[in-house]
């Protein structure tokens, strides 16, 4: 187990090395001078090349990626250029609110997705695998920025129940959870689709093995054998949670835009429309960084729960 | 065949196997849902492709005067936009760029992806390590933030869209068309076709492309529905196509405002993409199970 860990972090360095790489080159091959973006329309050419030099823009690319990486190792991933703030610090406030999206969808996703994908798998061919299905099948194609302004007409301007945008950071823990609600719901229904889609194949394949024919055949509890089905497909299952919870973090860029959740989204789409662009890498990174690392978490407790994955 | 039997002749009813080719054909139509999204979808295609001999109105031209009429004004039974424009005509024609802005990504990472991974998996070694690690490298990102951070360098435009959404899109093929293609290497038939002296030529021909294509075809079918979402999300995010073009994730966004004067006229754009993306959801489905792939 131990091998298969230290193996697996390793592959993790080149990985996080190349995802720096791009992250690095996209910002940098892209047009638009980021200086003129900011400087005022009467600013003098001695002024410009004085922020340039500030911000290291006027040395060559690969000594800027490298001073770059240097100075994002040491967690200081600059300043930003429009509010003059430090990128890490803008980082770490959205970062607070993404993740109590993306936990609160998840779980709404994951309870969901879970329950319905298992009842499908048990009531094959009936009504209620039918709609479980047809539930997976609309999770999975909708535009969740669609479903977003949706759920904004009927439950703010319609119903007015529930507040359309922000996070209402003002107003207390209720006032947060308030806040929380549209942009939950709307960012849990592609993960929804998906996992109920993945639980009922994945059950499916179980059900159908020998082993379960014959803990039927021997006279268990249909408890005992869902127990067994259950334990046997949490693996796969685990995998697809891990990874759906990487893309609720890093995904919710579209949701954050609709609902003005102040969260790296938000922050993101921001830079992009201000060019600010150590910004720009910074949320990337971060987000980079974290999706890799879930992934290693995720490969590492897979190989706990099976055994036989480590062996391979 | 007939055969002479004691004087009478006896038809020996002898079909041949049908083709697999036409099993999935024949499968396909036997299969309602998938029949009724392939249709719709049809339709949807049909309906772009004619946008300017069906639009009623010019799609641009708007009049300030008729702004956001609501669903079943006469003459605009759609309703009209936040400037007036006709939005039946302005859904016709917007399915065009969403539809060409969705298609595209899938069709280069089919092409791109599959020559990569099928070399990677068919050569092996070196070329095959370096191949998928950098692959490995795009998985560092979420396809939502990937396209969106690619794009946002880039700035709007529908070749910025094009190459981003391409960029999220061929490492996932790339990863599929090696396995298989490694799966189906190490099968027997390869090596009898080695053993019996066909070139690496024939036996990518006959023996492995034709075994190797149908799965990577039908991953790349899956992606289709989340190409066009993201397609219409960076429009959305005004990353993609740029005004007064019509294109439906870039109207959802002008339409947002106006969702407290006219609620659901803002609405129908998604409803096109949501129609849209489902229709290729059940097909790819549907094409899945007719070739018994598993996934």
């Amino acid at each position: 187990m131990w091998v298969y860990a230290i193996r697996r972090l390793l592959l993790a360095v080149p990985t996080l090395i190349g995802a720096s790489l791009i992250i690095f080159a996209m910002v940098h091959l892209a047009p638009g001078d980021p200086i003129a973006a900011v400087m005022p329309a009467d600013a003098t050419q001695a002024e410009i090349e004085a922020t340039k030099k500030a911000y290291g823009f006027d040395k060559p690319l690969p000594v800027q990626y490298l001073y770059w990486l240097g100075r994002v190792a040491h967690g200081d991933l600059g300043r930003s250029i429009a509010t003059r703030r430090p990128v890490i610090e803008d980082v770490r406030d959205s970062l607070r609110h993404s993740l109590a999206l993306a936990v609160s969808s998840s779980l709404v996703a994951f309870g969901l997705g879970i329950g319905l994908g298992l009842l499908a798998a048990f009531r094959q061919g009936r009504v209620l695998d039918k709609l479980a299905s047809a539930i997976a099948v609309v999770g999975v194609s909708v535009p969740h920025y669609w479903a977003g302004i949706i759920l904004i007409i009927i439950f703010s301007v319609q119903l007015n129940w529930l507040p359309a945008m922000g996070a209402g950071s003002e107003g207390g823990l209720a006032e947060y959870l308030r806040h929380l609600t549209l942009p939950t719901v709307a960012l849990s229904l592609i993960p929804l689709g998906v996992i109920t889609r993945v639980v009922r194949s994945a059950a499916l394949d179980i059900l159908a093995q020998e082993f379960v024919l014959a803990l039927s055949a021997k006279g268990l509890w249909h408890r005992t054998v869902f127990f067994h089905v259950v334990k046997n497909a949490a693996p796969q299952i685990l995998t697809v949670l891990g990874l759906q919870f990487g893309f609720q973090l890093g995904g919710s860029v579209l949701v954050e835009a609709v609902f003005s959740w102040p969260g790296t989204g938000y922050l993101l789409n921001l830079a992009i429309f201000q060019r600010d662009i150590p910004v720009l890498q910074g949320v990337i990174l971060v987000l980079a960084a974290f999706f890799v690392l879930l992934n290693l978490t995720v490969d590492i407790l897979q190989s706990l729960v099976d055994p036989r994955i480590a062996r391979h | 065949m007939a055969i002479a039997v004691a004087g009478s002749v006896v038809t020996a009813v002898a079909h041949p196997p049908m083709s697999y080719w036409r099993a999935v054909g024949w499968r396909l139509r036997r299969d309602p849902i998938t029949l009724a999204a392939g249709g719709l979808l049809a339709l949807i295609v049909l309906a772009a492709v004619l946008a300017p001999i069906l639009a009623p109105h010019d799609p641009n031209a708007g009049s300030i005067r008729l702004r956001l009429a609501a669903l079943g004004t006469a003459d605009h039974w759609l309703g009209t936009d936040e400037q007036g424009r006709d939005m039946l005509s302005r859904l016709l024609h917007g399915g065009r760029m969403t539809l060409l802005a969705g298609l595209t990504p899938v069709l280069v990472a089919f092409v791109v992806g599959t020559v990569l991974g099928v070399a990677a998996g068919f050569v092996g070694g070196l070329p095959n390590h370096l191949i998928m690690r950098t692959m490995d490298i795009f998985y560092a990102f979420p396809a939502v933030l990937l396209a969106i951070a690619i794009s946002g360098s880039l700035g709007p435009g529908l070749w910025n869209t094009l190459i981003s959404l391409s960029v999220v899109f061929i490492p996932r093929v790339v990863r599929v068309a090696e396995s298989v293609t490694v799966q189906v290497k190490s099968l027997e038939f390869i090596s009898a076709a080695r053993a019996s002296g066909a070139g690496i030529g024939q036996i990518m021909r006959h023996h492995l492309l034709a075994n190797v294509l149908g799965p990577i075809l039908v991953f790349a079918s899956t992606q289709v529905s989340l190409s066009i979402i993201l397609a219409a999300g960076l429009s959305f995010l005004g990353l993609g196509v740029t005004p007064p073009a019509a294109e439906w994730g870039l109207m959802l966004n002008t339409l947002r405002g106006s969702i407290y004067v006219n609620a659901w006229v803002p609405a129908l754009p998604g409803v096109a993409i949501f129609l849209t993306s489902m229709t290729f959801n059940l097909l790819s489905d549907g094409l899945r199970d007719a070739m018994e792939i598993r996934s």
